[in-house]
């Protein structure tokens, strides 16, 4: 049954894949926004935003690839939507496939779509100055905990997509995910906020892990940062797994 | 196992909360046979397709498929079978070629290429292979949705509605598959509401009504409980259409 779930998994995922890599504008249309975003913090408000030492865009860019990532699971939802409502998902189900390989391929799809528009984000930002001395390793660091954090917002994903009733509605979920980092030290120092906006941008999970990523980055002795980041990233995983493989056993039995 | 019928139900119930749909189903299919299911919207077909195909749980009752109880060994019973639902289920973005890999690949077979090109041919789909199938017609996607059922060459097939929103010739060529499948000893569970299509294609005919069968037999027997012909001059053979009426209108005044 795990080799059946190993094959089925990729045959699956295959598919999944060919939809990302016939629909190219999916990966652009993700990368489009946090560009935009950092071009115009860099260019236009970055000035006035008092970093210290740090070069703004090095200062920016790990909350820019957040930001990436919540805006790309939200075709992760799209995609799962179109399959339970083309009936496929049903052909899939009355098949003698390993069921919980039809969302695995979805998750693993998400992972390759978000790796591939995190390339382009990191590409322009090379472009306009940002510059890293980490090692191998530091680099690697960076890359698991994005992994982490597509894995579990991927998973998020998953629950509008089988429970939403239609395509518009399954992406609304990732507007709050997009959201989050503003309220955090992805773009400003959170010195300056008023008491209860600076108590919540620093206990929430995105400024932990924006300063993982950017002492990973920067070449810099990581603190517990990296573990409260690992922290939320693997119980928000959990915690969505489990409530997405819920609804996938209440929705579709 | 060989001698028992593929397809066996009894007392199958379901309800959706307060609202019973089926309320006790019997029937069997014999091996090689087509078996239509009439019946208008909502009176439980694709429920009890959905039961039979491990989509559905039932609240009571027994079904086997191919020797396997569907509730309790449903891998063997989808190992077993194939579904065409009401709407076809097919990858839009994939070509025809690729959806017909695809399901080759899942059901674990030899040599996907060749299952495919062979349906492909099969189906008269060879010149659109290529294509992705969103640029289909009707006709061709539910073409493609049964060829994608066939791959395998599994023992059972449940057809659920096959032809809704077909316009005639797309309905014809389907009439033509059907009548084929049985010639190669497929078993195969159909759902309609047209009377045509289950005078044309079934051996047996169950009408469902209201979640219950109400009738059950060839289409001579089902002639049979028509009213027999009275002070016509010429005596005029039902058609299904007026067996069915006389039948559920009668279950109607009696229920």
């Amino acid at each position: 049954m795990t080799v059946h779930l190993l094959h089925d998994t990729a045959v699956l995922t295959a598919r999944t894949l060919r939809h990302v890599t016939r629909s190219v504008d999916t990966i652009i249309t993700t990368a489009v926004t946090p560009v935009a975003m950092m071009l115009m913090f860099v260019y236009v408000f970055g000035g006035a935003i008092d970093t210290g030492r740090t070069r703004y865009v090095d200062y920016l860019l790990p909350g820019i690839l957040l930001i990436t990532v919540a805006s790309g699971v939200a075709y992760t939802a799209l995609r799962l939507v179109v399959d339970r409502e083309s009936g496929i998902f049903e052909r899939f189900r009355s098949m003698p496939i390993a069921r919980s390989g039809v969302l695995w391929a979805h998750v693993l799809t998400s992972v390759v779509a978000n790796a591939i528009s995190l390339a382009v984000v990191v590409g322009v930002a090379l472009l306009m100055g940002f510059r890293s001395g980490a090692g191998v390793g530091a680099w690697l660091a960076v890359a698991g905990i994005l992994l982490l954090f597509t894995l579990a917002l991927t998973w998020i994903a998953v629950i509008p997509g089988l429970t939403a009733t239609s395509v518009e509605g399954a992406g609304a979920f990732s507007y709050p995910l997009i959201f989050l980092p503003f309220l955090s030290s992805a773009f400003v120092p959170t010195a300056t906020m008023p008491g209860p906006v600076r108590w919540f941008a620093e206990h929430q999970p995105v400024t932990p892990i924006v300063t993982a990523l950017r002492d990973l980055l920067a070449e810099r002795p990581v603190g517990g940062a990296i573990w409260t980041a690992l922290g939320w990233c693997a119980g928000t995983l959990a915690v969505a797994y489990a409530f997405a493989v819920a609804a996938y056993r209440r929705r579709i039995g | 196992m060989t001698t028992d019928p593929p397809i066996r139900v009894r007392g199958l119930a379901k309800s959706y909360g307060p609202v019973e749909v089926l309320r006790g189903v019997d029937f069997d299919v014999a091996r090689g046979s087509v078996f239509a299911l009439l019946g208008a919207n909502g009176a439980g077909k694709t429920t009890t397709v959905r039961i039979l195909a491990t989509l559905l749980r039932a609240d009571a009752g027994t079904a086997t498929v191919n020797g396997f109880d569907v509730a309790t060994r449903a891998a063997g019973v989808r190992e077993s079978i194939s579904l065409t639902g009401q709407f076809a289920a097919v990858d839009d973005i994939l070509s025809g070629q690729e959806n017909l890999v695809l399901v080759a690949r899942l059901r674990h077979l030899d040599d996907p290429g060749a299952v495919a090109d062979d349906l492909l041919a099969r189906f008269s789909l060879t010149d659109a292979a290529e294509r992705r199938v969103s640029t289909y017609s009707g006709g061709m996607r539910r073409r493609l949705d049964i060829a994608m059922s066939l791959v395998g060459d599994p023992p059972v097939i449940f057809l659920d509605e096959p032809t809704a929103g077909l316009d005639p010739e797309g309905r014809v060529e389907v009439w033509r598959t059907v009548e084929e499948l049985a010639e190669h000893g497929t078993t195969v569970l159909l759902t309609t509401q047209y009377l045509e299509e289950a005078e044309r294609l079934a051996d047996l005919i169950a009408i469902l009504h209201e979640g219950r069968i109400i009738a059950h037999g060839t289409l001579t027997d089902l002639r049979r409980l028509f009213p027999p012909p009275t002070t016509e001059y010429v005596e005029k053979q039902p058609t299904l259409e007026d067996v069915f009426l006389a039948i559920v209108g009668g279950a109607k005044e009696r229920g």
